[in-house]
């Protein structure tokens, strides 16, 4: 192969990598079922995995490697296999209530993957193409996940939504030439403190309302009760 | 050892060492020592600058906040020991809480310190992200409902600004690296600010949109500032304190440095109108909300957020005179707010509620305290002769000749919140007296409280001329 298709090829892998990690993003958007979000977001966590892994192998820069592990262990193994012994342990409904119906909650998505290519497109000619579609595809996800915090009540499922955002911020992080690997550890970091704290987060929420659905919290303003 | 080490390493050997105390009077004054330890090495910390290296930055802008979070930890320490001595008394805390209270705080001591001498964005970064884990635990730790519910939509609206936080920190290295090439280097302050004339522009303005919006929760601005009142409400009043005169701050230092290197680059679009627009907002928002509070630590966190919004829009006004107003408020706001709680944790107390309804005549009853009260909260409203007198009235003056449009509805929120003030100061300190459980006030609410005071009228009536040019430059850095 010359050298020219090997990087059509190598920008091809890396924009496979990335639409996946996108992809999956819209189906958590889609998913009611939480086994089924848990398991979309190992999913999501294996390509972004993916990502970095591809991202080292381009750029040859080996700390990328070790983010690739990381989120490969953490994000989609230990995470994903606690979720789904949090959910059995608690006996917690299977099924979430979404805020918006199926439709209009896809047809935000696709608003806001527009909104992101559009604030990412005045970056333009300063950068690679590459740089920049990873750029609009990890804005994309990060939007995502928002919004599916924001459509969804249930405790687990607003966790994934959570880590959907941080999993968009880690492709940023990962498409980025020679991001030191301060960041990339401290995102490690606090994931880790993060899953631990979710889960004495979960046990007392439960301890307190036996329920891990959170739109009681809505009536909560303090004393305006 | 240097000095900027030790100012790190002592909260953080504090923290490892009181997660092992059980004694909790031992802890408290243990707490209070490491603090004053903390205090005594920023102060040395002032004679003396360390060199600025690839990690570590101490200049103009940190070195009065460093002094200023140690004095004020120092300070609640003190509050916290004799306030939280009672609490556990009356049984609002459970069992081992205090231990875990007393670590946390020397961590978030540590922590805040972190983010202000880190010349590192991802550095400054990890340290916020670790600051707000350790605050929302801290506010959980009654396990109450309230506590924990407070503490859930704290994390949650904590963590996502975070995230966005971090995505704006990742896009100003890629507007950074192509200029400065990869590594260490192109996230240190220093080097950002040097050579941000190379940026890209449009890098630039998208990553401020996300660092204001994600920090911008953090400072507690509307519309990101539904976790503030209940966080304040439910956590331990040292916690408020802490987090009213610390946390936010540091939040607003870490925007206010991606500000200077935005004016620093000249081509990207300035800032200022997001920041008015959010500041503003903010004011008039939080300004009426006073009017609708029933409880005194929810009222008081509002006002935070007015004050921050008050910050953010001088901030955003730009210029040296408004700079300089907005690093004022900044050091004002911290001690008189915390002072605020400081009295407010003694009062609430002593009358065993929060409901404003249930609290009035605190100057028939308990005059020192009472007045105490009285005077931080017409130092927080603005009059003179304190410290906020004089900021407030530099960001008028500076508004009404450049933008009169701004000017007049930044006057009518600061009138509105004042009036709000005024009605309720009105009802709580005087009138006859509610029953309390205690016919003295308790000292180490009372003398840290006028401690706060009588520095911010220092502040209001001669502001020592070192801080002053150091405020200048800082002004001048900042747009």
């Amino acid at each position: 192969m010359d050298q020219l298709s090997l990087a059509a090829f190598d920008y091809d892998v890396a924009h496979l990598a990335s639409a996946l990690v996108l992809l999956a993003a819209f189906g958590l958007l889609y998913q009611r079922r939480l086994p089924g979000m848990i398991n979309l977001f190992a999913l999501q966590s294996a390509a972004l995995g993916t990502a970095a892994a591809w991202q080292a192998w381009m750029q040859d820069a080996t700390q990328l490697y070790a983010t690739a592990a990381i989120v490969w262990t953490l994000k989609a193994g230990a995470v994903p296999v606690g979720l789904h012994w949090l959910i059995r342990r608690l006996h917690s409904t299977r099924t979430v209530e979404t805020v918006l119906g199926i439709g209009p909650t896809m047809l935000a998505g696709v608003g806001l993957i527009a909104l992101a290519v559009l604030m990412v497109t005045p970056i333009g000619a300063t950068r690679s193409a590459l740089t920049r579609e990873e750029l609009a595809l990890a804005l994309s996800v990060i939007l995502l996940g928002l919004l599916i915090m924001i459509t969804r009540r249930h405790a687990v499922s607003q966790v994934i939504g959570f880590m959907c955002i941080e999993n968009g911020v880690t492709l940023a992080v990962v498409g980025v030439k020679g991001m030191p690997l301060v960041v990339e550890m401290s995102v490690a970091f606090s994931v880790m403190v993060a899953c631990i704290l979710f889960g004495i987060f979960f046990f007392h929420i439960r301890e307190r309302f036996d329920t891990l659905d959170l739109h009681f919290l809505e009536s909560f303003r303090g004393e305006d009760r | 050892m240097t000095v900027l080490a030790l100012l790190l390493l002592v909260p953080t050997g504090a923290a490892v060492l009181l997660a092992f105390v059980r004694e909790d009077t031992f802890a408290a004054l243990l707490n209070v020592a490491a603090c004053a330890g903390t205090f005594a090495i920023s102060c040395a910390l002032l004679l003396d600058r360390p060199p600025v290296t690839e990690l570590w930055l101490v200049d103009d802008f940190n070195a009065y906040l460093i002094v200023l979070t140690t004095f004020v930890m120092t300070t609640t320490a003190v509050f916290s020991a004799g306030y939280m001595a009672r609490e556990v008394a009356a049984g609002h805390l459970p069992r081992g809480a205090l231990r875990v209270y007393h670590a946390l705080y020397q961590a978030l001591n540590g922590a805040m310190l972190l983010a202000m001498v880190a010349n590192n964005i991802g550095l400054l970064w990890v340290a916020i992200e670790a600051a707000t884990l350790i605050t929302v635990v801290m506010v959980s730790l009654s396990r109450t409902r309230e506590s924990i519910e407070a503490a859930w939509k704290y994390f949650i609206l904590g963590s996502v600004g975070i995230a966005l936080a971090l995505f704006g920190t990742v896009l100003v290295y890629l507007a950074a690296q192509p200029v400065i090439g990869g590594g260490l280097e192109a996230m240190a302050w220093t080097a950002l600010q040097a050579r941000a004339q190379g940026f890209s522009p449009a890098v630039l303005d998208l990553a401020f949109v996300f660092l204001l919006v994600g920090y911008g929760t953090k400072v507690g601005l509307a519309p990101v500032h539904a976790w503030l009142p209940d966080a304040h409400a439910e956590g331990p009043t040292p916690v408020s304190a802490v987090l009213s005169g610390l946390l936010l701050n540091t939040a607003l230092y870490a925007l206010l440095r991606f500000k200077m290197v935005l004016a620093a680059s000249g081509a990207a679009a300035t800032p200022g109108p997001l920041m008015i627009a959010l500041g503003l907002g903010s004011l008039l928002f939080a300004g009426l909300m006073l009017y609708r509070r029933r409880d005194l630590k929810r009222f008081f966190a509002y006002s935070s957020i007015e004050h921050m919004g008050i910050m953010t829009f001088a901030f955003g006004l730009g210029g040296v005179l408004a700079n300089f107003a907005g690093l004022l408020h900044m050091a004002a706001h911290s001690l008189v707010k915390s002072a605020i709680f400081f009295a407010v944790g003694g009062i609430t107390q002593l009358k065993g509620t929060r409901q404003i309804a249930g609290l009035s005549g605190i100057t028939v009853s308990h005059p020192a305290l009472g007045w105490g009260l009285v005077l931080a909260v017409v130092a927080i409203a603005g009059a003179p002769p304190f410290g906020i007198f004089t900021s407030e009235f530099l960001m008028v003056t500076s508004a009404f000749p450049r933008a009169p449009a701004l000017g007049v509805p930044f006057a009518l929120g600061l009138l509105i919140g004042l009036a709000a003030l005024a009605l309720r100061l009105q009802h709580i300190a005087f009138g006859a007296a509610t029953p309390s459980t205690s016919p003295r006030a308790h000292a180490t609410a009372v003398v840290p409280l006028y401690v706060h005071v009588g520095l911010a009228l220092i502040a209001g009536l001669w502001l020592p001329a070192t801080l002053a040019a150091w405020f200048g430059a800082v002004a001048r850095l900042l747009g």
